[in-house]
């Protein structure tokens, strides 16, 4: 294990006011190293994806802070956040959020545009990332022409392709069938493990387990557990 | 390059129908302004021909009328005390007036005689197309605007007509010579002029007043005022100006003509807002996506631009090609729609500025949009 990426100290968070008043999260301590997979998991309204926003910088917490890569994140600005997410963190959805408009490789060169990096050089990089992914010969296509495992793929080759700190993953597995579900996973695991991102990977999908460094469960905004690898071995 | 051009485009193409229809209103707007503001150069070119085309340092006239066709009626003996006011070198009287036609069929219709000598330098045809100008010089002559041919029942250089009961033949055919009235101009001899239009002889429409090389025009205006009471001495600017600003303002018909250009900008600007705010609404899981992976707002903004500048610019190319149509279609009409390069520019940079301001609402509806929101769906 590596230092820590993204550290979650007290964090509690709530919505609205009065009789809609609602606690999403409660005391959260959390720590995503890089070097480490990291498994949340819970039950529909546990909180996962609360604790995802605000681990990924979407959402500011109502008490407590997070630090990204040393630096909180307390009073920042929405532009400032989003720069925090442009420079360190990389998002894989459940619905992969392609751009329909653009082929595999534009979508992965998107997360690079967005950072200002073009030219040969991040052409270069965006088919070394989808050929690391196994999609070389679909970099011309459009996201309806390939797969649903495929989709995926090209959402995490976009998701890494700027070489983020901390990959923050939703649900990838939860639209693709047990095989894909597999490669997304072997692929994330070895982005944790080769080029030693801290990846956090939110699901209720119990087979996901095998791959995991860390299992941390939540539930009632609260997180109950946490199984380590040796402990789950056991 | 950078994605912002491609994701637009392809924004913008992903959708044809919505795209055509978007285009559809930049066009409606852009060729309804462009017609407009060149009616309004056509009407306001039109208005001060006469005063365009006539060589003279000063315009004496009434001081009621406010512009070339306006009835003015001036003392023919003010002449000589014009001709002493320093720095005046010759002094030219005018006649104009309307006046009856008679056609060969017998039908009549009214005509706007205008007074020409020739030889002292007054108001003459301009673009002869046939004949000469100097057959004025001949008795009972009149040269016609081709344009009216048909209308005064004439075919061309020969044909007779009456004018107020008195025998005309036509010595020579213009081209372009348009009267914004629709009454068309008929040049003919001063002294013929005063047949047509009943104007006793002492009494002269206008005088055209040239001054001595030396003198100050502006000087020489002011002694003109001061010493003979009841009229205007103007310039040609002057003239212009005061008739442009009668016709198009006092009148109303520029206030109209401006009006109808501004109501193509609204139209055009809320088409365009309402078409960029639906394909944005349609992306709005992209937009947020954009923001998740942290791309600044200026980016985004750039996409939402960069589609409204693709929809300014191919709509501004093809209003401007029916633009030039208009202008090829208009050009022999009674009312010419006048496209300059200026006027050509200007509505390229009020294209691109009316799309970008549409651009805002998307812009508004896009700064809203929560990037959480792509870990809800």
């Amino acid at each position: 294990m590596t230092e820590p990426v993204i550290e979650a100290a007290n964090v509690s968070k709530s919505f609205g006011s009065g009789p809609a008043w609602v606690q999403a999260l409660k005391d959260i301590n959390l720590t995503l190293n890089g070097g480490e997979l990291t498994v949340l998991m819970g039950p529909s309204g546990s909180g996962k994806t609360t604790l995802l926003s605000i681990l990924g910088c979407m959402l500011a917490p109502t008490v407590g802070t997070v630090r990204v890569c040393g630096a909180s994140t307390s009073g920042a600005r929405p532009e400032e956040l989003a720069k925090i997410r442009r420079q360190h963190i990389g998002f894989v959805f459940q619905s992969y959020h392609l751009f329909s408009t653009l082929t595999a490789a534009e979508n992965v060169r998107l997360a690079l545009d967005v950072r200002g990096e073009r030219g040969p050089k991040a052409m270069a990089k965006v088919e070394e990332i989808l050929a690391s992914v196994g999609l070389t010969s679909k970099m011309a296509s459009f996201p309806r022409q390939l797969s649903g495992g495929e989709q995926q793929r090209v959402a995490i080759a976009r998701a890494i392709v700027a070489e983020p700190s901390a990959i923050l993953a939703d649900e990838p597995t939860a639209a693709l069938d047990a095989a894909n579900g597999h490669a997304t996973m072997v692929i994330l695991s070895a982005i944790a493990k080769e080029r030693g991102r801290a990846v956090l990977v939110v699901t209720h999908d119990p087979r996901l387990f095998g791959f995991a460094d860390r299992i941390v469960h939540i539930e009632d905004g609260s997180l109950t557990r946490e199984q380590s690898t040796d402990l789950r071995s056991n | 390059m950078s994605l912002v051009f491609t994701l637009a485009l392809r924004n913008l193409f992903q959708d044809r129908l919505r795209f055509i229809a978007s285009l559809m209103g930049i066009v409606f707007s852009v060729v309804l302004v462009m017609v407009q503001m060149g009616l309004y150069f056509g009407f306001s070119g039109m208005v001060t021909t006469m005063i365009d085309h006539t060589s003279t340092d000063l315009w004496i006239v009434s001081s009621g009328a406010n512009y070339f066709e306006d009835l003015s009626l001036l003392n023919t003996g003010m002449r000589d005390r014009l001709l002493k006011i320093e720095g005046v070198s010759k002094v030219v009287p005018g006649v104009v007036g309307f006046s009856a036609w008679r056609l060969p069929d017998g039908a009549m219709t009214s005509v706007f005689v205008v007074g020409t000598d020739l030889t002292a330098g007054g108001l003459s045809p301009w673009n002869v197309v046939e004949g000469t100008a100097q057959s004025l010089t001949t008795p009972r002559t009149v040269v016609i605007d081709r344009s009216y041919s048909d209308r005064l029942g004439v075919s061309g250089v020969g044909a007779t007509a009456q004018i107020r009961g008195q025998p005309v033949t036509v010595g020579a055919v213009t081209d372009g010579i348009r009267s914004f009235t629709t009454t068309p101009y008929v040049f003919s001899d001063v002294r013929d002029a005063r047949a047509y239009t009943g104007l006793p002889a002492s009494f002269t429409s206008h005088f055209l007043v040239r001054l001595k090389p030396e003198a100050d025009i502006e000087r020489t205006r002011q002694n003109i005022l001061s010493n003979i009471s009841g009229i205007q001495a103007l310039t040609p600017d002057q003239f212009r100006e005061q008739s442009r600003s009668f016709w198009l303002f006092r009148t109303g018909a520029g206030a109209a003509l401006v009006a109808g250009a501004l109501l193509g900008v609204i139209v055009g600007t809320v088409i365009v807002a309402q078409t960029l705010y639906s394909s944005t609404k349609d992306h709005l899981y992209e937009f947020a996506t954009l923001r998740a992976m942290g791309a600044s707002n200026s980016y985004i903004y750039q996409v939402i631009i960069c589609q409204a500048l693709v929809n300014a610019i191919i709509g501004f190319a093809i209003a401007a090609l029916i633009g030039t149509a208009v202008v090829h279609f208009t050009a022999k009409s009674a009312l010419q729609v006048v496209i300059t390069p200026n006027l050509i520019i200007e509505l390229f940079v009020l294209t691109i500025v009316m799309c970008i301001v549409s651009a805002f609402t998307a812009i508004f509806r896009v700064v809203r949009v929560d990037p959480v929101i792509v870990l809800t769906r």
